[in-house]
């Protein structure tokens, strides 16, 4: 496989992105090296090739937002919105994640090895999100579909006023938020969550040391009963 | 947005460079801040028995020199001048209430942005870069700093409302973030006899801050006070004379990174501002978590 490397303290960023953006056909398969990121934002932002991207450092905001196809690897942390409306493909981050990681997304796979912040998976739509750490408070937030795993534990108010999403916790969960609650886990539950946990490099921990939290889907319509909760 | 930066040095064969590892991370805040910058710098101590006094005047042409003589004239004792631009620094044994009153009688234009032993204050409008350069940043040789990069959200931009804000001898704060209840905050403080120079917001978190401490609390009661009371969003970085001080507002609305390293500790609003640092590689690099308070000492 062709290997291309780019040094950010050479290379202006919008190059490197420009070059990224760059017909799918020509991209597909190829490895591309970033080096020196050093905190920058928009590193490897609106990916949509089969491309393999490693990042060699920390990123800034907003790293492998809108991620379509591509494979994009951060050997650091990341800053804020990390893999932000992802699509497809995956977004690794070695390191921690800071707010709102994996926003929004719609699809594909966000694997966290540390910890992650505030917000992460703030109305994911389809994603599905692993931490090998903790999450910190307001997680899942009117999560509406996907698979979120925690192998840490989890703050505040997580899956507050979710609509739909399967939450998977092996560690503590500070509280729930409205209309969150604990669910018997299936078969099938435990399926994707075995699958995760494998795919994420994490085949060795057992799917059974988790709890599932989904919605109580009270708050699916307005009820007057439920004022105070909303 | 803003931007904050922080560095306290360990190591004290690098304590003579601590201006040049700071300045690309104040430049590097930029972005988050490109209206206003300020710097308050911990040096080595004064005589036990002296004061100094960080001046502004507002204009590249003051006479510092006559402002040095009228002082030694008008109250026969010594003093030391050291002017950088509209900035100077004024060393003295009397005490800060006395020269308070003769710098308001015969300076009134002049601005006092700090007292203490240790800490100099140097704050401006401009870009971090210009403004660093104006009071030679550069240089400053010590063993801690807090500096600032300003985008102006609620109040004007004018280098009395840059940060850092003091409360108190040898200590300030800078804000990144807006609080919405600054103006009640305000009201209630001035009933207890705290006085403002400013309208702006962070200076309401500093006299609040200052208050609680005037009431006896330690700074860790008076942030707990302050997690209550100051409503908004909020990352504060405070400096005193053996140490630095940080917390996250309970929403974690506002950024902080931190980076600990067996020479150094340094705090940034964002990674951009440490990636430069010496042996970064090998510096544990984390998140404060929010509503925790965070100290390193010298």
């Amino acid at each position: 496989m062709e290997t291309l490397k780019f040094d950010l303290d050479t290379k202006p960023l919008r190059d490197v992105n420009q070059f990224l953006h760059g017909d799918a056909d020509s991209l597909n398969g190829k490895k591309v090296v970033i080096e020196n990121p050093n905190g920058a934002h928009n590193v490897a932002v609106g990916l949509k090739a089969d491309v393999d991207v490693t990042i060699k450092g920390h990123t800034g905001y907003y790293a492998a937002g809108m991620n379509q196809i591509a494979k994009v690897t951060i050997e650091g942390s990341a800053g804020s919105g990390v893999a932000e409306n992802m699509m497809s493909g995956v977004v690794h981050v070695k390191g921690f994640a800071s707010n709102a990681a994996g926003a929004t997304a719609n699809g594909g796979l966000l694997i966290i090895d540390g910890d992650a912040g505030l917000r992460t998976g703030i109305a994911m739509k389809g994603v599905d999100i692993v931490v090998g750490g903790s999450v910190g408070s307001f997680s899942a937030f009117m999560a509406q579909a996907g698979n979120f795993v925690i192998l840490g534990d989890a703050g505040e108010g997580l899956g507050d006023s979710i609509y739909e999403a399967k939450l998977f916790v092996r560690g503590t969960v500070k509280s729930l938020g409205a209309d969150c609650e604990e669910k018997t886990m299936n078969g099938e539950d435990k399926q994707i969550l075995a699958d995760l946990l494998k795919k994420s490099g994490h085949a060795d921990v057992s799917p059974d040391s988790f709890k599932q939290y989904g919605s109580a889907r009270t708050l699916y319509h307005f009820h007057v009963d439920n004022a105070g909760a909303y | 947005m803003c931007g904050i930066v922080g560095l306290l040095v360990k190591n004290p064969k690098m304590r003579d460079s601590i201006g040049e590892l700071m300045l690309p991370m104040l430049i590097g805040m930029t972005e988050r801040g490109p209206d206003s910058a300020g710097m308050a710098m911990f040096t080595a101590p004064v005589a036990a028995d002296a004061r100094k006094f960080s001046l502004f005047s507002g204009i590249s042409d003051f006479n510092w020199t006559k402002l040095g003589h009228d002082f030694e004239k008008h109250l026969s004792i010594k003093a030391k001048i050291e002017p950088k631009d509209n900035h100077a620094v004024l060393t003295t044994t009397l005490e800060p209430a006395t020269v308070k009153m003769w710098l308001k009688e015969h300076y009134p234009q002049l601005h006092l942005l700090s007292v203490g032993q240790l800490m100099d204050i140097y704050k401006d409008v401009g870009t971090p870069a210009q403004v660093a350069d104006r009071y030679d940043f550069k240089n400053f040789k010590g063993t801690h700093l807090v500096g600032h990069t300003r985008m102006a959200t609620e109040s004007a931009v004018t280098p009395a409302h840059a940060h850092p804000f003091t409360a108190g001898e040898d200590w300030c704060l800078v804000h990144n973030g807006s609080l919405s209840n600054a103006h009640s905050l305000r009201r209630k403080l001035e009933k207890e006899g705290i006085e403002f120079e400013t309208d702006n917001d962070t200076e309401a978190a500093c006299r609040f801050l200052q208050w609680r401490m005037r009431e006896g609390d330690d700074l860790k009661t008076a942030l707990n006070h302050g997690f209550e009371e100051l409503d908004g969003f909020y990352t504060l970085l405070m400096g005193t004379s053996t140490e630095l001080a940080l917390v996250r507002d309970p929403y974690g609305c506002k950024p902080a990174i931190i980076a600990e390293h067996d020479d150094y500790v340094a705090i940034a609003s964002e990674f951009r501002s440490l990636a430069h640092l010496p042996d970064i590689k090998n510096a544990k690099v984390f998140e404060p978590s929010p509503k925790e308070m965070y100290v390193w000492k010298l």
